[in-house]
């Protein structure tokens, strides 16, 4: 048994330092792997940042009224009747004896997206009085916030960066009228960091969508009030048709579009390892052909083809573990905690940073190791199989 | 003195194809423990492929061959490479060192098969250098060795592990004659004084006359005269 251990070491050792001897095609074989994870990892934490920043958007204790089975806030409906019954819900918080509520109004606007220097469209988000205190991880950075009844409007830290022409003092013109951005809000981590947000009065009126509500916000007073407050909606007649759920539960279910990125990823990822693979089984099945000698006297001379099998394998595993590290490196200075946007829920720009999680790095080095592992394997049988006669260790 | 070697009615084939190739048909031999014989015999007639039978790295279709009073031609493929490891050294024509390993490394090679410490592996490593003489060059790599000192080298490495026995493919078909003869004088004094049983394949009648007695072979068959001896 030790003197197994000894002989694989000594053979992996052969095998490993006479890599330089076949250079170019270890380090190919090293570049596709690392192509590869690069790619894998692209997608996956673009579809982690983007789960994490729509997850992250809802709170527990706050009630998101749409419409029964619209799926965006778009196609969704809520009258300013419902709007009225809903606000003296059971459980609904009071801020200066005025229900804590906001009736919602969703426009899509275009904007100039700086990085691909095209238009793109960005959500324009009216809210109520109380819309921003609905929120409480947002925070106005800079200006004010709006004033009810204005042209005024605040704008997302997150769509200034990625969106032209949107900076704080800024007038922009938007479908016909002039809009003053007045201030800059920060909302880390959330989907509103990609939105403009004004009075909703005034965008109905302005779009020409008057008392055109699509969601409600209800402030609870605690997550257990969701619940209740749903009973009650439901057993009222004139809220029929309404859907209530927790806006953390709302935006968890939005957050299954990221699901098309984690296909993607594979889809993408084992395209590529399959390519990357046959690198591998390249470039071992040549340093088995290179060593075949080599092998037959370690064979000849007492070494078993187990040691001539793990050598193989080991060399194969190294190589693609060197890849898959060089493609973790490449995500982590590439675009780990970069901010990009994609289409989001509601046809808008989503802005959000692509988070590589220890889990995704670790998805990336097993499948490092698969392609070494697979690699490796059939080069290793036939490095074990090779026949320990004197001929063939003449060559 | 006693067998280190019988080989009764050994039958060797090969299939090439549809095609059967009969090297050895009904073969007995014996070597005595501390021989030293040369084979000689034209290309193809099987001398490789008995060496190969002797060293465990082939096997037999048919027949016995005992080794120090043992079968071993009923060995499985894992025991034969151990039986291998323990009794068999080998020297090749072409050295067949690990270029990238120095010439200690070389020889050290067969004692990664054993049990000893690192500190017996080194101590056997340099008593095996200084028996071929290298003892200086124990740093450096084959490559910046001369043909016989690379020869030497792996004499080095073929007796490290203190085997009984050594085998050698043409071990001086590629040196010049000076060198052969230093490296046939090295072998010579193996069998002499270390009482290492070699056998030797050769072309070269020079180096067979090195050997104790010199049998040929021709067509799977020894001159029965000279196996009598
Ligand atoms: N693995 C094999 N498969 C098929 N035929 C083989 C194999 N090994 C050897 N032979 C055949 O067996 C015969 C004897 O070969 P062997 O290598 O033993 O000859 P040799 O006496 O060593 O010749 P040389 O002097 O050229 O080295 C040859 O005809 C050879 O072609
Ligand atoms: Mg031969």
């Amino acid at each position: 048994m030790a003197s197994l251990l000894n002989q694989i070491g000594a053979v992996t050792a052969l095998n490993v330092r006479s890599i330089p001897q076949r250079a170019w095609m270890s380090i190919a074989s090293i570049v596709a792997v690392a192509l590869t994870i690069a790619v894998l990892l692209f997608f996956l934490a673009l579809a982690q940042g983007l789960t994490r920043t729509v997850e992250g958007s809802g709170s527990d204790d706050v009630a998101m009224v749409i419409r029964s089975g619209s799926n965006a806030e778009l196609n969704s409906v809520v009258s300013r009747d419902q709007l009225t019954i809903l606000s003296s819900g059971p459980g609904v918080m009071q801020r200066a004896s005025r229900p804590l509520a906001s009736g919602e109004l969703l426009v899509i606007v275009d904007g100039l997206k700086r990085s691909t220097n095209t238009k793109a469209n960005m959500p324009f988000r009216g809210i109520g009085a109380e819309g921003l205190a609905l929120r409480r991880g947002v925070t106005i950075t800079q200006g004010r916030m709006f004033s009810p009844g204005s042209n005024e409007i605040v704008v997302g830290a997150g769509l200034i960066r990625e969106f032209a022409g949107f900076g704080f003092g800024e007038t922009v013109r938007i479908r016909g009228s002039d809009w003053k951005i007045v201030g800059v809000f920060e909302a880390p981590g959330t989907v509103f960091e990609s939105e403009l947000w004004a009075d909703v009065a005034v965008t109905q009126s302005l779009f020409n969508r008057p008392n055109a509500y699509q969601t409600m916000r209800v402030q609870l007073a605690s997550p257990e009030a969701v619940a209740p407050f749903k009973t009650w909606a439901d057993a009222d007649p004139r809220l029929q048709g309404l859907e209530i759920l927790s806006e953390r539960a709302y935006y968890a279910r939005q957050a299954s579009q990221s699901n098309q990125f984690i296909v993607i990823a594979w889809v993408l990822g084992i395209l590529m390892a399959i390519g990357a693979l046959a690198g591998a089984v390249n470039t071992m099945y040549s340093s088995v052909a290179t060593r075949s000698a080599e092998i037959a006297t370690l064979r000849i001379i007492g070494f078993s083809g187990w040691a001539a099998f793990f050598g193989t394998m080991v060399e194969a595993l190294a190589l693609s573990m060197m890849g898959g590290i060089l493609g973790i490196l490449i995500a982590f200075v590439a675009f780990n905690g970069r901010t990009t946007s994609t289409l989001g829920s509601g046809f808008t720009q989503l802005v959000f940073k692509f988070d590589l999680s220890p889990p995704i790095v670790i998805t990336a080095i097993v499948m490092a190791m698969v392609i070494g592992f697979v690699g490796g394997f059939f080069p290793g049988i036939r490095a074990a199989r090779q026949r320990p006669q004197l001929e063939l260790a003449a060559q | 003195m006693t067998d280190l070697f019988r080989l009764t009615d050994v039958e060797k084939s090969y299939t090439r194809g549809k095609e059967k190739i009969s090297i050895f048909d009904k073969l007995t031999m014996r070597i005595e423990e501390g021989d030293f014989v040369a084979i000689m015999g034209p290309s193809g007639s099987g001398k490789t492929t008995l060496l190969n039978l002797l060293g465990g790295t082939d096997k037999a279709n048919k027949g016995e061959i005992e080794f120090d009073g043992k079968r071993i031609d009923n060995l499985s493929e894992g025991q034969l490479t151990a039986w291998r490891a323990a009794n068999v050294g080998f020297i090749f024509q072409f050295y067949n060192l690990m270029p990238i390993l120095t010439a200690a490394q070389n020889v050290e090679l067969p004692l990664l098969l054993t049990k000893l410490s690192p500190k017996k592996r080194r101590d056997n490593v340099a008593t095996a250098l200084k028996i071929v003489g290298l003892e200086d060059r124990a740093k450096h790599r084959p490559r910046e060795m001369s043909g016989g000192q690379q020869q030497r080298i792996a004499i080095a490495r073929a007796i490290v592990s203190d085997p009984k026995l050594l085998l050698c493919d043409e071990p001086t078909g590629d040196l010049d004659r000076t060198t052969a003869d230093e490296i046939l004088g090295t072998l010579q004094v193996l069998n002499r004084d270390l009482g290492k049983t070699i056998i030797m394949v050769t072309h070269d009648a020079q180096a067979a006359k090195y050997a104790k007695r010199t049998l040929h072979l021709d067509k799977g068959h020894f001159v029965e005269s000279e196996l009598a001896a």
